[in-house]
């Protein structure tokens, strides 16, 4: 926006304000040749009367700052003007150090837009389709160095000039491995004088970007390739001649002593490229994504840096309810705190760098800079996290990031203090080289000046008022208002000969050294001459400095949701009396028993119990079992299935566990406590599972269920060889190949332990020598997986449905020594029990599912009774977000459809989950020293008119019916709360976006025939990568 | 005693002959007496009767009392004391016969080509001999209204009991309704959109009320046909509504938002029909209204999940009972695909443990259900003059713990309750030995 003001004040006028440096910087290129007439510029400036902020809490008044060739030669109030210097008149302005972005993609080429939508059913690009010596996987790209493609880009730099901007690290933002960043400043020049540093950092993201490879086709799949490219670039340092070539790792290795930055863009994200850094020992520098002060205790226990972007979500439209009631409370929640991250960081004492990435426009970032600090952030930490910090960060210090003697002269001059809202940058200095901002405003004209008109009649002399905003008062006799425009140099005047008249005068003319001069005409076409000169300065102070209120915000609950809690429940002494107590134990069903739960643990179980600090609960009338135990469930997790290949055994749910699925909290309410997460069903040899307590409020780490032995998740049969496509084109693709590749890969695996232990033999003779295997064998996570399976430290849980595929995978177990621990799904485990029995498995079923595809057409409801008569030890599995709320009632299936008794169906969902999991010793049944998950059920457990009213996990109380009550009229208080701020910034012209629901994902097995509402989306339709 | 007494040994006599389903026979019909002795009777209206017995003459109730006097003559007698009579329960929104497994797509045969198809009728591709039938029968389920998916206006759907050797035998009532899908009017980010952050390629709310406007002008076009004379050539798609306009059959309009909810009253409005609302997920929102404007409401899923994060955790649960509250004639339906209908009493079993009696949720899975699909007349309930299509069961039909099916009855012949999966059952419990 244009300001317009019409007189200036010609006494304070700088002395260079149209001075316009051209082309280059002042010294050329030596090996450059000169076409036309060499134009060597003036190099040295002096900037006096200034403020300068050479960095937080180093403020200089009545300043001076000397420039000499691109860089600050001195600083202070006590330096000397060299005679050769053009001089600066900064009176009334303040001087900083320009800022720093070290989240840029600024002269990089533009990304190509990439079409790929993972498909399930789609042929798979298996192989990397990148020409050249490079390594296995399309999305490491650690060969890629931003220098060799950077191209300077005068129409963003402008951009970012403008902001204050003066030096970017860039980078090529497309990969997982992303190569080095380049360090470049903002100045219009050849690129060969503007990098800083031509590798300057080394990236890394989730995302594998324009990768069409099909593998990694899951955050973990991409963890787990990050992980083995650590081990393989080290592997390969002493082993290049049995590799060949390999410039991605050989590039890998190059770039670790850089500084390491990681695109997480989320709080969870974040967590998760700082674990994969304490693996490897690497620190990372990481690219936040907003909604981090949400967990603000983890992010500094991370001890990473951050940087943050001030990427803030518009207000949405909620003027029409029925569109309000899709938005989440949590992105009303996000929308108002968002633009507290900053202070939270600063809060928690994180060090932090700020960046304008991720702007829906790079204008907006001054405006949200202030937004910012009004939600709480302090003015000096700002400034550090856009000059020092990032400076520090990247090891520049001693170039740029702050004003001293020697550092490159990146500087901007302000109005005012940078960060108040009516300051704006008048100038930005990049490399000694000036570049206008917002020159028009250097000086205001805002105050009283004598104009003089020389018309035939004679000196008329008038006093002329400027005021701020841009009214201009004409006072002769009358006062008359007039209009006026002034952009720094030409001056335009225009009032009314008289109160009443409508002829105007008009005034044109340019500011001079000693005031404004020019011509005029008035209403009859008569020409003048006209001056004008100050009489009074107006000062043009910024607005009263009234300390602004910071916004009051919402509560932050763990998890960011109206189910949360915003303080975590703790352990209770409890008594549960006078319940009908199913043990699952000898001792049965117990009428009327009390169970005291003490330190997480089950203290007592029997009858007139009591405990002088325990809080009783009433049990008369109601159940108390175990909690549920669902062997198979999808819940909780960023990313089920690695399709990408047939063999993904490197892959761990464990990376990549959501501690915000709602789903936690609605199958407390169904009495679950622990669930064991599985790798989906794309592949043969899936993923690492993972146990976890239903811990709500917990983070990923304080979900997992401790000192468990692991296991992983195979799959067979239509699933994995992808019967639903047309066009498969990934081995296998038939149960033929199903067995095989199972044989396959414990073949290598055998191999590759044998391997393992003949590099491990200490030579002969040398005593005291150690071997270390890896010097020569590649460590391969996959097999690494597949060995625990041989020596039984990794147990399988595999999907199946048909006998002879059951049958098949017996024998693939009984051939190289191992069970298969659990057969999951298993609808024909009926047909073959007495096999599963023999070779040791336990089944995991459902109970009525059955025809939904061609594999389950023999599925039966007394499936599971009838194992279970014949031996097995016989679970009820969900597999299904929704069922697994019901998990008691589906395990009554059976007494319905075989006459099972009910305790050993409740047992289907709680001891003999327990078991096949090996963890019955803590879980599954009501013991003395077991683990105090419990649940109080209204009703006979195994009843359709049974609901959870307590559930209750390690002696806490994580669901409670009476507090979900409270928290339904606390939700919708706080959501109509949310709605009328947000309909207020409407009303004050905010930009608004338009009412967008709120999507949930949902990840399933890729079995599933219904639909799981509204606000779903199935994370199998979509890339789960993205 | 000349009558033939049976005694209730177990929940079904399987013949050791009889391995496959092709032997379980449709049952012949039976135009004798017969007669359910001293059992407790579930009405289907919210009465319970008990001690009580059915006297059945021709396929239809004749008499409901106790104390009954049953004649010497050739009549069959169950005695069924200490069990409980149901109504057959009625599934009221089903793919079944029109689908046999999910995943092969030779199998599937509720879905046509195109956007407009009135005239298709479900009800020519309903398979008898689906092995999902007798599953469901199993369970007490003795009518289903086949309903063809697909397209704004799918075709119409027909109403058939579960116990036939083709569909013409099967049929109940033809043609009850026309299905009309309701385009989403959800603002609603794509799928990728969701990942990658970039803008929904166009408006999806816009396009459905587009979608809308189109249907309008069918049954305007449809209207002014219906209404014009010396018309010489025919259009079977405006044939196929005319039911809609004098109310001999019903729009079934599959939606779930309020909006789309509120449009649904708007074609009762405009042309008069009778409009019942398939889904209806948040019609716990807008009781009162539904009841006003006389719109029923099929609950296609009591068994999912909230639709919002912050929505009551047991919410589908508890919408059976808002409906029940305001006195809106409402269904439970069992629309799972993985259990393929069979649990349609356990969803309402649900719902009687979230604020309905045991007796208004079999309600809405028996009476309601008929009266929504225009067989209010002749089933649904027990009652005098009804069609004798009953169940009787071990205990409480609505939770599993109890709900086993000893019996059932369709138009008075007693149906085979031998399913592929009982079949399956005996075949592997011979396998190893197993008794029971």
């Amino acid at each position: 926006m244009r300001k317009h003001f019409m007189l200036p004040s010609g006494l304070r006028l700088p002395t260079l304000l149209c001075a316009v440096l051209s082309g280059s910087l002042a010294q050329a290129q030596p090996t450059f040749p000169i076409n036309g007439i060499a134009d060597e510029k003036v190099a040295t400036y002096a900037f006096i009367n200034a403020t300068i902020v050479a960095e937080s809490g180093s403020v200089f008044n009545a300043a001076t700052m000397v420039v000499k060739d691109g860089r600050i030669l001195s600083i202070g109030t006590n330096v000397t003007v060299p005679k050769e210097a053009m001089v600066v008149d900064c009176k009334g302005k303040y001087i900083y150090p320009s800022f720093i972005d070290m989240y840029s993609d600024y002269g990089m080429p533009p990304l190509a837009a990439v079409q790929r939508r993972f498909n399930f059913n789609a042929p798979a690009q298996l192989t990397s389709n990148q020409k050249g010596a490079y390594g296995w996987n399309q999305a490491i790209r650690s060969d890629v160095q931003a220098i060799t493609q950077f191209a300077a880009n005068e129409e963003k730099a402008k951009q970012l000039r403008e902001q204050g901007f003066g030096t970017v690290l860039t980078h090529v933002q497309d990969g997982i491995a992303r190569g080095t960043g380049t360090l470049v400043t903002l100045a219009d020049d050849k690129e060969n004088k503007t990098v800083l540093k031509d590798k300057a950092a080394s990236h890394f993201s989730f995302s594998k970007g324009s990768s069409t490879q099909v593998y990694p086709s899951s955050l973990m799949g991409t963890i787990a390739l990050l992980r083995q490219s650590f081990i393989d670039a080290q592997w390969y340092k002493n082993n290049a001649a049995k590799e060949g070539l390999n410039l991605s790792l050989q590039s890998w290795n190059e770039n670790l002593s850089l500084p390491q930055i990681f695109e997480a863009n989320d709080k969870w994200m974040a967590l998760r490229a700082d674990k994969i850094g304490d693996e490897f020992g690497i620190q990372y520098i990481i690219k936040a994504g907003g909604n981090e002060y949400q967990r603000i205790q983890e992010m500094a226990a991370s001890k990473a840096p951050f940087i943050l972007s001030l990427n803030f979500p518009q207000a949405m439209d909620v003027e029409d309810p029925n569109d309000a009631r899709f938005i989440s409370l949590s992105d009303m929640k996000h929308w108002e705190m968002a633009p507290s991250n900053a202070a939270a960081f600063e809060k928690a004492n994180i060090p932090f760098a700020l960046s304008a990435a991720d702007l829906r426009d790079a204008k907006q970032f001054l405006a949200n800079l202030r937004k910012a600090i009004e939600y709480g952030l302090s003015e000096n930490k700002a400034l550090d996290a856009l000059t020092k910090t990032p400076a520090t960060l990247l090891g520049v210090y001693n170039e740029v990031g702050s004003l001293s003697t020697g550092k490159w002269a990146n500087f901007i001059i302000t109005s005012g203090p940078v960060f108040q809202d009516k300051t704006v940058i008048l100038q930005n200095w990049v490399q000694g080289k000036k570049y206008g901002v917002k020159e028009d405003s250097w000086s205001a004209p805002m105050g009283e000046y004598q104009l003089t008109l020389n018309s035939a009649k004679g000196p008329q002399q008038y006093n002329l008022l400027i005021k701020a905003g841009g009214a201009a008062s004409v006072i002769q006799k009358d006062t008359l208002t007039g209009k006026f425009s002034f952009d720094g140099k030409l001056v335009k005047l225009s009032f009314p000969e008289s109160k009443q008249s409508k002829k105007n005068i008009r005034l044109s003319g340019v500011s001079q050294a000693d005031g404004w001069q020019g011509t005029g005409e008035d209403a009859s076409g008569n020409k003048f001459y006209w001056t004008a000169k100050m009489v009074k300065e107006e000062s043009a102070k910024t607005d009263s400095v009234k300390k602004k209120i910071t916004p009051e915000l919402g509560a932050v609950p763990f998890p960011f949701n109206g189910y949360g809690f915003e303080k975590m429940p703790e352990q209770q002494t409890l008594l549960i009396r006078n319940a009908t107590v199913w043990t699952n134990e000898k001792d049965g069903k117990l009428e009327g028993a009390d169970v005291l739960v003490k330190n997480g643990k089950i203290a007592a179980v029997g009858k007139g119990l009591s405990d002088a600090g325990a809080t009783v609960v009433d049990g008369t009338g109601k159940h108390l079992t175990p909690g549920i135990i669902d062997e198979h469930s999808h819940i909780a997790a960023a990313s089920i299935n690695e399709g990408g290949q047939s063999v993904t055994s490197e892959v761990r749910i464990a990376d990549n566990l959501n501690p915000e699925d709602i789903n936690i909290y609605r199958q407390l309410s169904g009495g679950v406590t622990s669930s064991h997460i599985l790798h989906g069903s794309a592949n043969t040899i899936g993923g690492q599972t993972q146990l976890i307590k239903l811990r709500w409020g917990a983070d990923a780490e304080g979900l997992k269920f401790a000192n468990w032995i692991p296991q992983i998740k195979f799959a067979l049969g239509e699933n994995v060889k992808r019967s639903g496509s047309s066009a498969n084109n990934r081995f296998p693709d038939s149960r033929m190949g199903v067995e095989e590749v199972l044989v396959d890969a414990f073949t290598r695996a055998r191999d590759y332990e044998k391997a393992i232990a003949a590099a491990s033999v200490v030579p002969k003779g040398k005593k005291g020598a150690t071997a270390n295997p890896w010097a020569t064998v590649r460590r391969d996570l996959e097999l690494d997986a597949l060995v625990e399976i041989l020596n039984k430290k990794r147990f399988i849980t595999c999907h199946s449905y048909v006998q002879s595929e059951i049958t098949a995978a017996i024998r693939v177990g009984d051939r190289f020594g191992f069970t298969f621990n659990t057969f999951t799904h298993i609808l024909e485990g009926y047909k073959v029990a007495d096999k599963m029995k023999t070779h040791g498995s336990n089944a995991s079923t459902f109970s009525d599912w059955w025809n939904y595809k061609m594999e389950v057409i023999d599925a039966i409801p007394q499936n599971a009774a009838i194992m279970q008569e014949v031996g097995l030890n016989v679970a009820i599995n969900s597999d299904d977000a929704e069922m697994a709320r019901r998990l008691n009632q589906e395990a009554a299936k059976s007494v319905k459809y075989s006459k099972m008794s009910e305790e050993d169906a409740l047992k289907m969902v709680t001891l003999n989950p327990a078991k096949m999991l090996h963890v019955e010793d803590r879980v599954g049944s009501i013991k003395v020293g077991k683990d105090a998950d419990l649940v109080l059920w209204s009703d006979n457990p195994l009843s359709i008119y049974a609901k959870a009213e307590k559930t209750i996990v390690d002696g806490i109380v994580y669901f409670d019916r009476q507090r979900d009550q409270e928290l339904r009229a606390k939700i919708t208080a706080e959501k109509s709360r949310l709605e009328q701020k947000m309909m207020g910034e409407k009303k004050a012209g905010a930009p608004m976006a338009p009412a967008r629901a709120s999507m949930e994902i949902m990840h399933t097995c890729s079995d599933h025939a219904h639909s799981h509402g509204l606000l779903v989306v199935d994370a199998d339709q979509i890339n789960s990568n993205d | 005693m000349k009558n033939n007494i049976i005694a209730l040994l177990g929940a079904s006599l399987i013949s050791a002959a009889s391995f496959a389903q092709e032997n379980v026979y449709p049952a012949p019909e039976y135009k004798g007496l017969l007669f359910l002795k001293n059992g407790t009777v579930h009405v289907g209206n919210g009465q319970v009767l008990e001690n009580t017995t059915i006297q059945i003459n021709n396929g239809k109730i004749e008499k409901i009392g106790q104390n009954l006097p049953i004649p010497m003559d050739d009549v069959k007698v169950f005695d069924v004391s200490g069990k409980h009579i149901y109504p057959g329960l009625i599934l009221s929104s089903s793919t079944l016969g029109l689908v046999e497994v999910n995943s092969v797509r030779a199998t599937i045969d509720h879905t046509e080509l195109g956007e407009i198809n009135p005239s298709i009728r479900s009800i020519v591709a309903y398979n008898t001999d689906s092995k999902v039938i007798n599953t469901l029968k199993t369970n007490g389920i003795l009518m289903a209204n086949i309903v063809p998916d697909g397209g704004l206006i799918s075709g119409s759907s027909s109403v058939v009991q579960l116990d036939a050797w083709n569909w013409e035998d099967a049929a109940v009532k033809m043609e009850n309704g026309l299905h009309f899908r309701m385009p989403s009017l959800i603002n609603r980010p794509n799928r990728f959109a969701f990942f990658t952050g970039a803008a929904a390629p166009s408006d999806p709310v816009k396009r459905g009320l587009e979608q809308v406007e189109e249907i309008k002008t069918f049954f305007r076009e449809a209207q002014a046909y219906a209404n014009e004379t010396g018309r010489t050539s025919t259009n079977l798609k405006y044939e196929a509504v005319k039911g809609l306009f004098n109310k001999s059959q019903k729009l079934f309009v599959h939606c779930d938002i309020v909006k789309e909810m509120l449009i649904a009253v708007d074609f009762a409005k405009e042309f008069g029909m009778d409009v019942v609302i398939v889904g209806g997920s948040e019609s716990y929102q807008i009781p009162e209204l539904l009841k006003q404007n006389n719109i029923s409401v099929i609950l296609n899923q009591m068994h999912s999940l909230p639709t919002s994060i912050d929505d009551d955790v047991d919410q589908p649960y508890k919408t059976a009972a808002a409906l029940q509250k305001a006195g809106v004639l409402y269904a439970i339906n069992d629309a799972d695909g993985q259990t393929r209908g069979r649990n349609l009493p356990f969803n309402a079993g649900t719902a009687a443990a979230y604020g309905l009696t045991k007796e208004q949720a079999l309600q809405a899975i028996t009476l309601n259900p008929a009266k929504i699909l225009g067989i209010g007349d002749q089933a649904g309930s027990i009652e005098v003059g009804k069609d004798a299509s009953l169940v009787v069961s071990e205990g409480d039909i609505l939770d599993m713990r109890s709900s086993i099916i000893l019996h059932a009855f369709i138009q008075g012949r007693k149906v085979d309750l031998t399913d592929k999966h009982k079949q399956l059952d005996e075949r592997y419990r011979k396998k190893y030995g197993l008794t029971k």
